[in-house]
């Protein structure tokens, strides 16, 4: 729709349609947006109150506390401020009246009564880095649970995993790019035995799942001692990210008009020269495209992070798959580990959202 | 003689130039070997090295085939710059192809011929029942909810004039990983056990607590627990279904809308007589790519629930018939199965690629 067009909708469509697509995108939000609030909490509180409890709200707060006399005997009703009930119900909180809250301090000896008063809280959350500090270190951490224990962890290492997704993804994304255009010169301005086949074996592998291809290229890596190496995750990426970029960058490269071409040889060019002059910069949109495109999946990938390189070199969705499974309640460190994790995509993402856009168009299957 | 090798690299240029760059392959591979104490250095010279290897390497291989007699000359261009690709795609996926179906018919350790054994655990296991019964629930509600949603979304934004805005944060999740996802839901289901005055810190427990209702460990509720993981993968991929369609949408002439306006059609009427008709290869696009991703789906299960509590899928089975029962035989029969699943995607990719003739 075009934007008079929009503006004709009648005002109470376009109301209607603002609420559901609000309440769309906040279903959609909310979750982020918890791990995000939770990672900057202290684990006490992550685990005395919900992440939505920062929002400002109406909650009771202790406010005072008092003694009730030595001669008031605990184990028959108690009266208190004009309220009759057993110790138990005392122990778990009476409101008095509107807003006042008194419950019974530790155990029948010690008579003491602790008042709540309900007001409004907000934005009151202490928020700390002490978190993150925790996720990026490979030493011993320690923290404060919510019953007051103190607990100590190892740390995950967090600072040495982001460094190992770099050195995995930057090569597993740019390799790939340069083998593929290279590649979708060939087949779209050369002549050579076997062009057709071979380009349609590249679209017949678009689909193919890689977990066909594991177990020998693991078998591989066993054999010429590459596991564990990002080598070996360059060539594996490269290798399943090529059919889907050789395919998108013939696309692209194909429709380059001839006369450039013709020209370029003419003044004497050689391929190669009239690849690297020509062809690269020209194909600077379509290169992006594929490479947001592999970036993401690279640096998102946990299966062939998980066969090839084990516990050794941990990428971040390893680490933090790790993490899941040894500190499945550690939520200060796990919220944090995932918002570590996320970064890095997510401004990539935002920072060149077209050209990720035109990528996803370009090829909808991948394998 | 001097004619038919015209080239512009002299012969000693050109050895000096391969072997430098052999030292430089091989060397760097040494050197990243024993770099393990400074992460940092590490990292800057992998990829450095990587990159400049590739780099290298084609520049050499191109000097060598421009030093080729003539005759010969263009080809073996080609064969330089289409060579590595195919060497590549022939080693990270035909040959793996072909040899996993070798290990198919082989035992736990790649060896002997077993018949169809691998297959009848494939078929009939009862885990691997429960799988596959997984596997269809995954396909059907996950790949529905997701282009059902994104199909709404696109036709809702399309009438909003903060289309951008709404489009980036649906679109949002697809930066995430499924593992990062796998966390941000863990903690939407966390549950915090039985006990007086207990504070939920999982947002559904402490909506449906708010709500009168009960908490509940949702990943451990038989059956329903995969729902709560395809919700994780709905979250994911909406977006993605979302953005193909809105541009399908966005492509539909306005004539046609407005002839059908002044015909008196109302908003639903143009959705399902003239939008859903029209971007229909869409939408079969569409849905194919989420159901080869659904049906591939490893990581979410792998994280969330490691497929216990009936919950697992085919390819979390097959990850565990690898690396935890050491059966290459029972992993590759699997991996075969998913492979003839897709074959008729890949089939129908290859008519449509012959009918647009995009290769002259």
């Amino acid at each position: 729709m075009t934007k008079s067009e929009k503006l004709k909708t009648s005002p109470v469509g376009r109301i209607a349609v603002a609420v559901v697509l609000v309440i769309i995108v906040l279903a959609w939000t909310v979750p982020t947006l918890g791990i995000l609030v939770t990672s900057f909490r202290s684990p006490s509180d992550i685990y005395a109150t919900g992440w939505w409890s920062v929002l400002p709200h109406k909650a009771y707060a202790k406010t005072d506390e008092f003694e009730l006399p030595r001669d008031l005997d605990p184990n028959g009703p108690i009266t208190i401020e004009g309220v009759t009930a057993e110790f138990q119900e005392w122990r778990n909180g009476i409101v008095v009246q509107e807003g006042r809250r008194l419950q019974w301090y530790g155990n029948k000896r010690s008579r003491k009564i602790e008042v709540f008063e309900e007001k409004w809280v907000g934005f009151g959350a202490n928020l700390t880095l002490q978190n993150y500090r925790d996720v990026l270190s490979g030493g011993t951490v320690e923290f404060t649970d919510a019953n007051g224990n103190v607990i100590t962890r190892q740390g995950n290492n967090f600072a040495e995993a982001v460094l190992n997704s770099i050195a995995v993804s930057i090569p597993a994304t740019v390799i790939p790019i340069l083998i593929a255009a290279f590649a979708a010169y060939a087949f779209a301005w050369m002549e050579f035995p076997g062009r057709k086949p071979l380009f349609i074996m590249v679209v017949a592998l678009l689909v193919v799942p890689l977990q066909i291809a594991l177990i020998p290229i693991l078998r591989d890596f066993t054999r010429w001692g590459l596991t564990g190496t990002f080598l070996a995750m360059w060539m594996a990426h490269t290798g399943f990210g090529l059919p889907l970029a050789v395919y998108l960058l013939y696309n692209y490269v194909s429709t380059l008009p001839r006369d450039i071409f013709e020209s370029a040889y003419l003044d004497g060019a050689t391929p190669f020269v009239t690849f690297v002059r020509l062809v690269l910069p020209l194909s600077i949109p379509a290169l992006a495209s594929f490479a947001i495109f592999q970036f993401l999946w690279v640096w998102n990938d946990y299966l062939v992070a998980l066969v090839f390189l084990g516990d050794k070199n941990r990428v971040v969705t390893s680490a933090l798959a790790a993490m899941v499974g040894e500190k499945g309640q550690d939520w200060h460190l796990l919220t944090s580990g995932a918002f570590m994790s996320m970064i890095l995509p997510l401004t990539v993402f935002f920072a060149l959202q077209r050209f990720f856009v035109r990528g996803l168009m370009a090829g909808s299957v991948k394998g | 003689m001097s004619q038919d090798i015209d080239s512009k690299w002299n012969p000693l240029t050109l050895i000096i130039l391969i072997a430098v760059t052999a030292v430089i392959l091989i060397g760097g591979f040494v050197l990243l070997q024993n770099m393990q104490d400074s992460k940092v250095l590490m990292t800057i010279t992998a990829v450095t090295w990587g990159l400049g290897s590739v780099a290298l390497l084609y520049f050499v291989l191109n000097a060598i085939a421009e030093s080729m007699p003539r005759k010969i000359r263009s080809i073996a261009v080609a064969v330089v710059f289409a060579g590595p690709a195919v060497l590549m795609l022939v080693w990270a996926l035909v040959l793996p192809t072909l040899r996993s179906l070798r290990l198919s018919f082989a035992d736990a350790h790649g060896r002997g011929f077993v018949f169809l054994d691998n297959y009848k655990f494939a078929f009939t296991d009862p885990i691997m029942l429960e799988a596959f019964r997984n596997n269809l629930l995954w396909m059907i509600f996950g790949t529905s909810f997701c282009v059902i949603m994104g199909l709404i979304i696109a036709v809702l934004a399309d009438k909003s004039r903060a289309e951008k805005v709404f489009k980036s944060l649906i679109f949002m999740p697809m930066a995430i990983s499924f593992v990062g996802a796998g966390v941000i839901w863990k903690f939407i289901y966390a549950y915090k056990g039985e006990g007086v005055n207990i504070t939920e810190i999982g947002l559904l427990n402490a909506i449906v607590t708010a709500l009168g209702g009960e908490a509940q460990a949702w990943l451990l509720l038989p059956f329903w627990n995969n729902f709560f993981l395809i919700v994780i993968m709905v979250w994911l991929q909406t977006g993605y279904a979302m953005v193909i369609l809105s541009s399908a949408i966005k492509a539909i002439p306005e004539e046609i809308n407005e002839e059908a306006r002044v015909d008196g059609a109302n908003a639903f009427t143009i959705f399902f007589r003239i939008t859903v008709p029209y971007i229909m290869p869409t939408i079969i696009t569409v849905t194919t790519t989420i159901l080869i991703f659904s049906l591939k789906l490893f990581d979410v299960v792998r994280v969330m629930t490691g497929g216990n509590f009936g919950t697992n899928v085919i390819a979390n089975e097959f990850y565990l018939r690898q690396f935890t029962y050491g059966h290459s035989g029972q992993a590759s029969a699997i991996a075969v199965v998913l492979l003839v699943v897709i074959i008729p995607v890949l089939a129908y990719n290859l008519k449509e690629f012959r009918n647009r003739e995009v290769l002259k």
